[in-house]
């Protein structure tokens, strides 16, 4: 492989993953979901538009799930497949998508940590296989479409940096 | 790794500012920070010792414009330079579009450079990823200093090239920026490639802007 791997999704994957994160926030109570990438790029935000910056929030917790999966190498276990980050009023539950995404949930007091972990296994499971097909389907190096994105835009690049 | 969201029409691209500590790699960043205007660019995120050391890494999202319908965001990010932290550094590595390696051009700091760029090459190779085959760019900062050393000197130790096999890539490529240098040419009997160069002083922001240029221009150009 001479680069990194890249990917893309359509218009119909995004609407599938946004149908089973707003049936998981209807069962589970939580306030919000966010999907982010491995590399720390937000994919998908369902519920309440979040609050903060949601960059900086997506590069810290692809940042926060691989140092954990280090630390989780270290004490000799294969991964930690969700991780849940406690607070007083607002929490966290983070937990692994196709070894390429993370799903974030953001809950406060209004649900519970064991109703948010418990639907969430659903949710996890359900967005597994939507991933895995999808990766299936466009491979996981760059898909034509997207390969041919800029085709014949040199000029139009060129132009940006002027 | 490049992500594409047709749904909200942008183009995400990661890159990564490498190299030994206190080279300038978060100043550059800071540089960037300060002068693009606030409506382009997002928070700057420091995860940073209390003495201001990059700990983990910084952070910073920009917008460089639109290409075809689709907003370009780049994603900026710096490892933390000390040797100790290898770790962590190679965690900012995973999904990497572009890498900028920020060289100290003191004489002192040789050895320095050096060893941060074999590190480079190492984590990299981890990953499967091959740094002579993706936008890749090396800064020269401090060019001020009484003690930097020639641009030459480094480029001996930093940029010393690599052998180029694919026939369809084997033709003379003359460096735009450097006149009468090359970015691939014919050596002996062997074609050789460079990575591209730039000279900066950072924290006066002198060439801080060519460099995202650069590797981000080839990053686009990758998609092209």
């Amino acid at each position: 492989m001479a680069g990194a791997a890249s990917w893309s999704f359509s218009e119909n994957d995004f609407k599938l993953i946004q149908q089973q994160l707003q049936a998981f926030l209807r069962e589970s109570n939580a306030r919000c979901a966010l999907l982010v990438d491995r590399t720390g790029q937000l994919v998908a935000t369902v519920g309440d538009p979040p609050q903060f910056d949601a960059a900086s929030f997506a590069s810290l917790t692809a940042a926060d799930f691989s140092a954990n999966d280090q630390l989780a190498k270290m004490i000799g276990e294969q991964e930690f497949a969700s991780l849940v980050h406690q607070g007083e009023k607002e929490s966290m539950y983070l937990a692994d998508i196709a070894k390429r995404v993370i799903l974030v949930v953001l809950f406060d007091q209004r649900t519970t940590l064991g109703l948010v972990k418990l639907k969430g296994k659903g949710a996890v499971e359900q967005l597994n296989k939507v991933f895995a097909e999808m990766f299936n389907r466009v491979g996981t190096g760059p898909s034509a479409s997207q390969k041919g994105l800029l085709e014949g835009a040199e000029d139009e690049i060129d132009k940006l940096f002027d | 790794m490049s992500m594409i969201n047709y749904a909200s029409r942008e183009i995400n691209c990661k890159l990564v500012y490498y190299g030994p500590g206190l080279g300038g790699k978060t100043t550059n960043l800071e540089h960037i920070y300060g002068k693009v205007a606030p409506n382009t660019r997002g928070k700057m995120i420091s995860l940073a010792t209390e003495t201001e050391r990059t700990l983990f890494f910084d952070f910073l999202p920009v917008d460089l414009g639109t290409i075809r319908g689709f907003k370009t965001r780049f994603h900026l990010y710096t490892v933390p330079g000390q040797v100790y932290y290898n770790a962590s550094r190679k965690l900012i590595l995973k999904g990497v579009d572009g890498i900028v390696f920020v060289a100290d051009s003191q004489i002192e700091r040789m050895e320095a450079n050096v060893e941060s760029m074999q590190n480079l090459y190492d984590n990299m190779s981890e990953y499967g990823y091959d740094l002579t085959k993706i936008p890749f760019v090396i800064q020269y900062n401090k060019r001020d200093l009484p003690n930097a050393a020639p641009i030459k000197d480094l480029q001996a130790s930093l940029n010393p090239g690599w052998p180029i096999d694919d026939p369809a890539q084997q033709k003379v490529l003359p460096d735009p920026a450097h006149p009468g240098e090359h970015l691939v040419n014919r050596i002996g009997g062997d074609w050789i490639g460079h990575a591209s160069y730039l000279e900066a002083v950072a924290v006066r922001g002198d060439g801080v802007f060519d460099t995202l240029k650069a590797v981000s221009k080839s990053v686009l150009k990758t998609l092209s």
